[in-house]
Order: structure tokens, then sequence, then C-alpha cells
């Protein structure tokens, strides 16, 4: 956020709108009765949730011998959906930590929405590694603390690490959310005329004055906040594909990894974030602070992100055939041709052909487009995950443990659980707290900053 | 009505510019304590405004330099000190394998550590009882106006110049803000506090004793104990003598199981039975363990007949009587492995050569108790 522009930026916010006015806008969904649209998305969301309910409460009866996980096939759905969802939820923290340091400021009107997203989607990720335990309710152990049994958790495995990342990339973006929505709360305190609602931002804005002697401290916990969070991301995504990594798993056993699952994680994530918004905009009224221009930038990431996966899905089979391992080039071979060869050429199809189209400045500013390629991205990044992890176990090293998976209702219940509890946080969220930031966009809109006239 | 303490005087601007100006002013007028209230950060004014740095940075390399420091110590005591376990072959100090763990404690410290530190320390929150909140100052300032007060405690502070002050400045809105009284009420006995007290001292202890004694015992969480399967000594639903425990088929032998040929025929096995293991420390020590286990509930310890069973079966007779004493080795071989009068076979939970050390061992007993003097002498 300097106060001078060195190049002629687009203006992030369209037209001059006054404090008042952002005030005014933002404050809109929280102020207002919910409508038609939203109750239906709400009642939605809350089936798809109960629907999920039923299928985890069998798992929890019953046990994980519900889901389609086999030998040798010991992870399925489970770890896919686990690995899809860390993904979407890299995009958040890209955008409010990297572009921030970046000095983006593009960033300002979707940082909020995405860095929510983000919690969400750490939320649904968190779920799928805690269901596959088995039993769930001795997750606890996953901690090292002095436990009766004077046992340690094993520091040396990925699975562990995992654990601390996960559970540290969900603190670190839950705190990097609270201290950006202090302001806001102090904003919103003072405008509500309604008791409740002003106790409940009175207790979260923590008596926030808007002092200068504060804010000086808190530009200075952002730039901290986003210099930690930086590396944070790209940590916790890199340790997510040292579960695979580490192991001897043909297929797995890679050093492209870690840069090729980050990559993949910002590209789902960048599409969730941008289907998300468009829908945004265009229910609460937000055209001129989530602009077109904003959509544009997303897309032009998804671009580079995109073709940074496609360069890498070649790259695997070039150091498959370099390698000269048998078991190694066998295993590609089998992804695009083997049994499982719809799954791989959906993937292909959605993450490296779709992209594409974004080279044109029509298509990559048409909105009903850019939602479809969204779209195609997510799933042909869900189905990235489930081609790593399911066809490398499904044919290893020796043909007679070779064996097929098949999800059951179960597996896809979970997975509906896991989405309706996503937007219904989602929803939850627009309705009740700030979408976007409100002095940050206050602070971008032009002329906000001082002209240096009368200064020093 | 008391007079009511001044906290300090305030005025409005409209512009980011005219905020600067105001600020570069009541410095230049010699005004220190004074603050500036705005929508969102205007940048410049922490420096016409004359304030230090801040020092939030250094706050997080400190605890971050704990995290780290922590988390690494802390791998390695677990590693190597308090349960050292060879995994994959690698060294207990296998450092590179700390390297996430350790990154993931600096940021998750220093990250929650800062924030925690600027919130109570350098903001002093939560506070909401601070005199500025409620005032029509504060609802401006967090919409679209820019406020100063200059604050009571300030050494040139004076209500009416400073109104002056801003007046020839061109602020809006000026007012004077006082401080809230102390509510004088607050009693350590209040009915609704004691009453939550007592909630939580009830509520805790409750919730914890049913999570972790009944809950967790309940189905489907105690699966894992509970499994449908027979376990030793226990009652069985499906045979009808209700035993768990199987008794061989009728006229099978399980593997490495040699048939006893005397069965019931004592005569013949104290003429054709010796005892084929050699008597060494081992195997006198493998016939203890056997005796200790078989044999001496029933006989006792030192063979005695001291039985530990409380009449629950008859008393058996001493092992040192003389009869057992000039027992043949093959004869006592035999009673175990027949059984005799009211004592069971022992053949199918004993094997062979545990049997023949255990008679080794009944040896040994005898000899301790019936221990010459020149025992003593030999032994020298």
């Amino acid at each position: 956020m300097t106060a001078i522009d060195y190049t002629q930026e687009i203006p992030v916010v369209e037209g001059r709108p006054t404090a008042a006015q952002i005030d005014e806008v933002v404050s809109i969904p929280m102020n207002t009765k919910p409508g038609k649209i939203w109750k239906t998305l709400l009642a939605i969301t809350s089936l798809m949730l109960l629907v999920g309910s039923v299928a985890i409460g069998y798992t929890f009866y019953y046990g994980i011998g519900m889901w389609g996980n086999n030998n040798p096939v010991g992870w399925g759905f489970d770890i896919v959906n686990f690995v899809f969802w860390v993904g979407i939820g890299h995009a958040g923290t890209l955008i409010s930590a990297i572009l921030f340091l970046l000095r983006q400021r593009w960033r300002t009107g979707i940082a909020r929405f995405a860095e929510a997203m983000t919690i969400f989607a750490v939320m649904c990720a968190g779920l799928f590694p805690a269901l596959h335990t088995g039993r769930f309710w001795l997750d606890g152990y996953l901690f090292p603390y002095p436990n009766q049994n004077h046992l340690w958790v094993n520091f040396t495995s990925p699975l562990l690490w995992d654990v601390f990342a996960v559970s540290t990339y969900f603190t670190v973006s839950l705190i990097f959310w609270y201290v950006g929505l202090m302001p806001d709360f102090a904003s919103l305190r003072d405008r509500t005329e309604n008791k409740l609602k002003k106790s409940i931002y009175t207790i979260f804005s923590l008596g926030w004055r808007h002092s200068t002697r504060h804010w000086q401290h808190y530009e200075k916990i952002y730039v901290i906040l986003a210099g930690f969070a930086t590396p944070l991301v790209l940590s916790v995504h890199t340790i997510v594909s040292f579960d695979f990594a580490v192991s001897v798993i043909p297929g797995w056993h890679t050093t492209i990894f870690p840069p090729y699952f980050v990559a993949g994680a910002v590209f789902s994530g960048f599409a969730m974030v941008q289907n998300v918004l468009i829908f945004v905009r265009q229910a609460f009224n937000l055209k001129h602070i989530i602009t077109l221009n904003h959509l544009e930038k997303m897309n032009q990431v998804m671009i580079v992100v995109g073709m940074i996966v496609g360069y890498a899905y070649s790259m695997e089979f070039f150091i498959a055939w370099y390698s000269g391992n048998d078991f190694e080039m066998f295993t590609f071979i089998n992804r695009a041709l083997g049994p499982y060869a719809w799954a791989y050429w959906i993937m292909i199809t959605c993450n490296v052909v779709s992209p594409q189209f974004f080279w044109f400045k029509k298509l990559r500013r048409s909105i009903p487009f850019m939602f479809i390629i969204g779209v195609f991205v997510n799933i042909g990044m869900w189905f990235e995950r489930f081609v790593i992890i399911v066809t490398s176990l499904a044919r290893d090293f020796l043909p007679s443990s070779w064996g097929m998976y098949t999800p059951t209702i179960y597996d896809f219940g979970v997975l509906i659980f896991s989405f309706g509890l996503f937007f219904t946080l989602l929803l939850l969220f627009v309705k009740t707290l700030p979408v976007v930031s409100i002095s940050e966009v206050k602070a971008s809109v032009t002329g906000a900053q001082p002209s240096h006239k009368g200064g020093h | 009505m008391e007079e009511r303490k001044i906290f300090s005087v305030a005025a409005l601007f409209d512009t980011a510019d005219d905020i600067m100006r105001a600020a570069k002013e009541a410095t230049a007028a010699g005004y220190t304590k004074y603050d500036v209230n705005i929508p969102y950060p205007v940048h410049g004014l922490e420096k016409v405004m004359k304030l230090k740095p801040s020092l939030l940075g250094l706050i997080t390399f400190v605890i971050g330099l704990g995290g780290v420091t922590f988390a690494v110590l802390f791998m390695s005591w677990v590693t190597n000190v308090d349960y050292p376990l060879v995994i994959g072959g690698k060294p207990f100090f296998s450092w590179p394998a700390f390297v996430p763990v350790a990154f993931e404690v600096t940021v998750l410290s220093a990250s929650v550590g800062t924030v925690v530190a600027m919130i109570a320390l350098f903001f002093k929150f939560p506070h909401n009882s601070h005199p500025l909140h409620e005032t029509n100052y504060i609802k401006k300032v967090s919409s679209d106006k820019f406020g100063i007060n200059i604050v009571a405690v300030d050494p040139i502070f004076d209500e009416t110049k400073i109104k002056e002050f801003f007046t020839k400045l061109g602020g809006k809105e000026i007012e004077t803000i006082y401080e809230e009284p102390m509510p004088k009420d607050i009693k350590m006995f209040d009915k609704r506090f004691i009453s939550v007290l007592v909630m939580v001292a009830f509520v805790t202890p409750g919730a914890t004793y049913l999570v972790l004694n009944k809950l967790l015992y309940m189905q489907p969480f105690s699966w894992m104990s509970e499994q449908d399967k027979g376990l030793p000594q226990s009652k069985s639903e499906v045979f009808s003598d209700g035993f768990t425990m199987r008794p061989p088929v009728e006229g099978t032998v399980a593997r490495g199981f040699i048939p006893y040929e005397y069965k019931g025929l004592k005569d013949s096995a104290v003429i054709n039975l010796s005892n084929p293991l050699p008597y060494s420390k081992v195997v006198i020590a493998k016939g203890k363990t056997k005796f200790d286990t078989y044999c001496s509930p029933c006989h006792g310890y030192f063979g005695k007949g001291d039985t530990r069973l409380h009449d629950q079966f008859p008393k058996p007779p001493t092992l040192h009587s003389d009869k057992v004493r000039n027992w043949s080795d093959g004869n006592i071989y035999h009673v175990i492995t027949n059984g005799q009068n009211i004592m069971p076979s022992y053949e199918k939970q004993i094997n062979r050569d545990d049997r023949w050390a255990i008679v080794h061992y009944i040896r040994v007993l005898q000899r301790s108790q019936n221990a010459k003097d020149s025992d003593l002498t030999n032994s020298k």
C-alpha cells in the first residue's frame, strides 16, 4: 500500500465512492434481511451438509470400512479430497500475503473474501485426514503432548509434518484474517443501531479506536504476517507433497512434487475464488469494488499457473523416460493409457487445454465464459489428485498386488459434506461479516491519501 | 452530580490533507499527548506526529527465535533422550527431518506471539470502556472523517485555547470529551457472578468425567476393545459345555505333540522311562519356571504341599516324603503326564521336554530340603 503510484495503474476502485458510501455498500448484506436467492442457496448447501452427515455418521458408527479404500489403494477419496481442499485454500493466502508483499494493489477488493475461503477450505481439508484415521475421537494423539502412554509422535514422518503444517496454516490464516477484520468490526460497531449486533461487534473489535498510534503497529504487523504467511503457504503444499514424494511408490517418488503441487494449489484456488466472486459481486452490488479488472487479473494468473502445471505434467513423463526406471516408465504410460486413462484425460483437458482460452482478451473478460473455465479447472484439479493417488497405488511394482479402486456411496457422501460445509460457511460469512476490507478499500480509493500539498 | 473529568478536546476534518496539516500544526504548537483517529492509515502521519518506529519486528524476532530453539531442542530430546527409536535405520538425531516441524513451530509461535503482543501490550486491548467510545467523534472517524484529539494529560492542555486552535485550523464539530466515572457498585458476591462461578465449577468436572469415563466406553468408541471373539477362561454361549477353550478333537494329535504311550501303565513307565535331559543349569532354570507356573499353585514353591488355593482344592502331600524321594524319575514323569488320584494330567499344558525339566527341578528341591552336612563342605 504505497502512497505513490509509480505507474499509471487502473484505479483499484471504480468511480470515486466516498468513505461513507463504501461503509454503506459493504454493510448492506449485514443490515438487510436475507433474500430469496440466499435462502435457496442456504437450503441447498444445508441439504448437502445433511446428506453428507449421514455418510459421516455411517463412517463414524461402522468405521472406514464403509469407504472404497482397499489394499493396495489405501488412500482414496479421503486423501484426494484433502489435497484438493488444501489447494483451494492456497489462493487466499497468495492473494492476501504474496500479492500484498508484491504491492499488487488490485488485491484489496478480493483479499478478505479469499482469506475467508482459505479458512473454510482448510477446515474442509482437515476433515478428511481426521476421518481417515479411523477412530477420530482419538485424533488428539496426533499432537505431541505428554500423554499417559509416555509416547511421542514420530517427528521424522511426513504425515506428522502435515499435522503441523495444516494446523499452523489454519491458525495463522485465522489470525491474519482477524487482524484485518479488527478495524472493520470497529466501523460496524459505530454504525449499527441494533443492540445485539453492537455488542457482538464491540467484543470482536476489542475497543479499536482507529488511532494513528495503533495504525502504525497495525501496518507493521500486516507486513510481518504477510512475510510469514508467504513461506508458510509454500511450505504447506510442499509438505503435503512430501506425503507422496518421501515414499518409494513409482509416480510419487519425484523431486518435482513440491513446486508442482504449489502451482496446482494456486491454480485450483484461483479458479474457486474467481467462481465465487462472480456470484458475490453480482448478488451484493459490489461491481465497482470487485471489478472486471480484478477478475481479468485472476484469469491471467490462472494462465500462468496452468502452464506451470502443464509443464509439470510433461516433465514427469520426460523424467520417467530419462530415468530409465522401468516402474517409473510403466506408471506414466499406465496413467495415460491404463484403466484410469479417462481420469488422466479429463485432467489434461481441464487443466492444460481449457485455460488456454484466456489468451483471448474477449474471453478473459466474459463472465459466463470465465465461470465455466473456472469450474473446469476445479474439476481438472480434483482429477489431478485422483490420478496421482489412485493410479500409482493401483498398479505399483508387483502385478500380483495390483487392484482397482471403486469409491462407495459413502465416499461421495463425505465429499458432498465438504462442499456443503464450505458453501454454508461462505454463505453465512457473506451475510455476517464485511466481504471486502472496508479500511483497505477506503485507503485505495483515488484521492484517499494526502496529495502532499499541505503535508511534509 | 459531581464534576466530570475532561478526557480530551476533539475536532473533525474532512480530508487526509486537512488532518495532515492539523497534526503538523499541533506538533508545532508543542502538543505531545494528542492522537489522530482516522478510518484508514494515512501515510506520512506517523512522521508528522513524531512517533517512534514500531518495535513489533523485534518482538517477532525474539519469539520466533525462541520457537525454533524450543522446537529443535524438544524434538532432539524426544528422539535421543526420552524415547529413542530407530526409524528407517536413520540416526536418532536426523536433523533434516526436523526442518519442517521446526519451521512450522517458528511461524506459529512468532505470528501468534506478535499478534497477542500487539493487542495486549501495544494496544492494551480489549479496552471497550475508553472515554472516546460512544462519542459522536468516534462514530464519525469510524466512517469518513479524520479526527484529532488533544488529551488532558498534555502538559500545556487548556480547553478553551485548544478549541480556539482547532477553530482556526478549520476543524468541525469541536467537542470536549469527558471521562466516564467508574461504576462504584461492583461487588465480589454478586448473585450472577457467583452463580456463573458455581456453574463452571460443576459443569467442567462433570463434562470431563462423562467424556473420559463414560462416553469413551460407549459404542462405537469402544469397538476396538469389545470384539466378538472368545477369550481364554471365559464363558461361551456357543458350546454346550459352556467353555470357550476347547479340548483337541477326539482322535487327533496336534503338531509336535507326542502321545504318551504309558497312559495308565505306571509300572511300565517306571521300568522304561529315564530322564533324557542333561542335568544342567539351563534345564533346571526351565524346570523352575514351569514348576512355578503349573505345579506351585497346589504343591507350593518348594514342593511342601503348602497350597495357595485356600481350600478350593484339596491339599496335596509333600514332595519331600521318603516315598517320593525314592521314586524313579520315570515315576514322577508318569504322575505329571498321567495324573494321579485327584491330580489331573498335565500332558496338554506342558510339553514333554518341559515335563522332564520339571522332574529335574523337583530333584533339586528335594535335595535342597534334605541337605546333608557334607553338602555344605562340598559346596565350598
